[in-house]
């Protein structure tokens, strides 16, 4: 029973994870830079959210805000792109990548500014909620997160599959200068997938606001969805997700069983051993060109 | 050449590489229905003559004219749209989509219903495709990825087809079985193509119209048998040696344009 509930809340912490690595691999894919930022871009969602929701600030109702801050953070990510990464296109990586270091601290500052630095939490209505299944206790921010989870990933799986849009975007992520060719307007293309991302960034925000306080700094936490999406083959959505429900899952398992401090290191070290092991990941998607 | 008026037309087109100076003043011209051929060496300036057409590098000087309408500096998107299609060097499939997918990639500008009629005009022109319909492109051969790259193509339904080296690391025989199919696709289709190769002796069987490149300028136009039958054409292109009194020859010839 107690392996049960530590792997329900592994799971559930697992998918938020699992969410800002999705948003990493979807920018990752598109535009071949990683976007360090994404941590705080959840973390912005998760304000955004926060102050449409509270009755201390607007005092919306759950379910009509959720949608608004999602479409909220999607403007805000394509604004981003358009507005600053764009601007760099064509420059080495790494300048983008150092870019986006700085706008995630930029945004921690915006929103400790606004929001305070002190944690609030943001008002759900399961807040203590509990379903009871013989000693088995079931959060409902659990269900919310875990069944959310599901809906987006199979929301966005339809979409890359089965619409022309989220084709195109596969296909400029497979070879950027065909896409052009075939009439994809490819830098348009990169800005609808940093709002993809900043979409899925605030509802794993929201997520990680259901089961906890927030802060300005939380953020930092995209270091571990980026070990996550490390695990599961930097470029493989299914990947992301996986692995941030192995990190999730690991880390009660090393706080329940292992020495202190253990669980802050295992998502790491898990990452080292898959370096080493599998160099690409476990879900690797990369194919040397061909001359 | 004029008794229609060009589908594709460039006047003086000149573009840069960073410092180097890729086109000297280019102008060309493709009449509808007719298969031009630019012809040169590595370095001539071919593809960036190709890549300035379709967007992708904007050129310094010059115009480039679709149908009369100027689209020179135009997002390359647009230029699709407006019906221009590239065939690249080397083929460039999107590796981890299928067949089926690619070629729908092709159809991306379009939002017309025969988009179905012309995938089946495809696999009928290229029956392997239509085997491998589920396959995922980045383990097709290079003569299939070649036939995909075309199909692709064809499926934007272009005003013209632009095909970059499309012989490029592919064996005779495939050569041969690809530029047939390019020939029935222009007689039977009536597709517009231009048509850059390295490969003259193919390119000039194929094609109506040639011009040769030669750093960055056109050095000769002609019909093809025109230039087939050309001196200098066979010896610098074709590879034709020319009889002299001792079965070899005593001094190199000279090219007649420079």
């Amino acid at each position: 029973m107690e392996v049960a509930q530590l792997l329900l809340g592994g799971i559930a912490s697992g998918c938020i994870y699992g969410l800002i690595a999705l948003g990493f691999v979807l920018i990752y894919k598109a535009t071949e830079s990683v976007n360090f930022a994404q941590g705080d871009m959840m973390m912005l969602g998760a304000f955004i959210t926060l102050q449409l929701v509270n009755t201390d600030y607007w005092g919306l109702p759950f379910w009509l805000a959720i949608p608004l801050a999602i479409a909220i953070m999607a403007a805000i990510g394509y604004a981003l792109e358009a507005l600053i990464i764009r601007k760099l296109f064509g420059q080495p990586q790494f300048a983008v990548v150092i870019l986006t270091i700085a706008i995630g601290f930029v945004l921690r500052f915006i929103a400790g500014f606004i929001w305070g630095h002190e944690p609030q939490s943001l008002e759900t209505p399961f807040i203590g909620v509990n379903l009871r299944f013989s000693g088995l206790v079931i959060g409902m921010d659990e269900v919310f997160v875990i069944g959310v989870t599901l809906l987006l990933t199979l929301l966005l799986y339809l979409f890359f599959a089965k619409t022309k849009l989220g084709m195109a975007m596969q296909a400029a992520s497979q070879n950027q200068l065909a896409a052009y060719y075939m009439g994809v307007p490819v830098k348009r293309i990169n800005g609808l997938v940093w709002a993809i991302a900043g979409g899925t960034a605030t509802v794993a925000g929201v997520m990680f606001a259901a089961r906890g306080a927030i802060d300005p700094s939380m953020g930092l936490l995209g270091i571990k969805a980026f070990a996550a999406a490390v695990i599961g083959g930097f470029g493989s959505l299914p990947g992301a997700l996986l692995g941030g429900l192995i990190i999730g899952i690991i880390e009660p398992f090393a706080a329940r069983y292992g020495a202190p401090g253990y669980s802050q290191i295992a998502p790491y070290a898990l990452m080292l051993l898959v370096l080493i092991v599998r160099p690409n990941g476990i879900f690797s998607q990369v194919q040397s060109k061909k001359v | 050449m004029a008794d229609k008026s060009p589908v594709l037309e460039t006047r003086n087109l000149e573009a840069f590489y960073g410092a180097v100076m890729a086109l000297r003043g280019v102008s060309i011209e493709v009449p509808e229905g007719k298969i031009v051929t630019i012809l040169g060496a590595n370095g001539a300036g071919k593809t960036t003559l190709l890549k300035t057409i379709s967007g992708v590098l904007d050129p310094e000087k010059g115009q480039i004219l679709l149908n009369g309408e100027e689209i020179q500096g135009m997002e390359p998107d647009a230029i699709v749209r407006r019906g221009i299609a590239q065939v690249p060097e080397g083929r460039e499939v999107f590796p981890f989509l299928n067949v089926e997918e690619n070629l729908r990639m092709g159809a991306y500008t379009r939002s017309d219903n025969e988009v179905e009629s012309d995938l089946e005009m495809v696999y009928s022109y290229f029956p392997m495709l239509k085997e491998r319909i589920n396959q995922v492109a980045g383990f097709l051969s290079g003569g299939q990825q070649q036939m995909l790259a075309i199909g692709r193509g064809l499926m934007a339904r272009p005003k013209i087809l632009l095909l970059d080296e499309p012989s490029l690391g592919l064996s005779p025989l495939l050569v041969q079985e690809i530029f047939t199919i390019i020939k029935r696709l222009n007689t039977e289709q009536g597709v517009t193509m231009m048509l850059v190769e390295q490969n003259a002796n193919v390119a000039l069987k194929a094609a109506h119209y040639g011009y040769v490149m030669e750093i960055g300028r056109i050095v000769m136009a002609g019909e093809c048998n025109v230039l087939l039958a050309s001196e200098d054409i066979q010896e610098f292109y074709l590879g034709v040696r020319g009889e002299s009194q001792r079965a070899q020859k005593r001094w190199k010839r000279k090219k007649t344009w420079r």
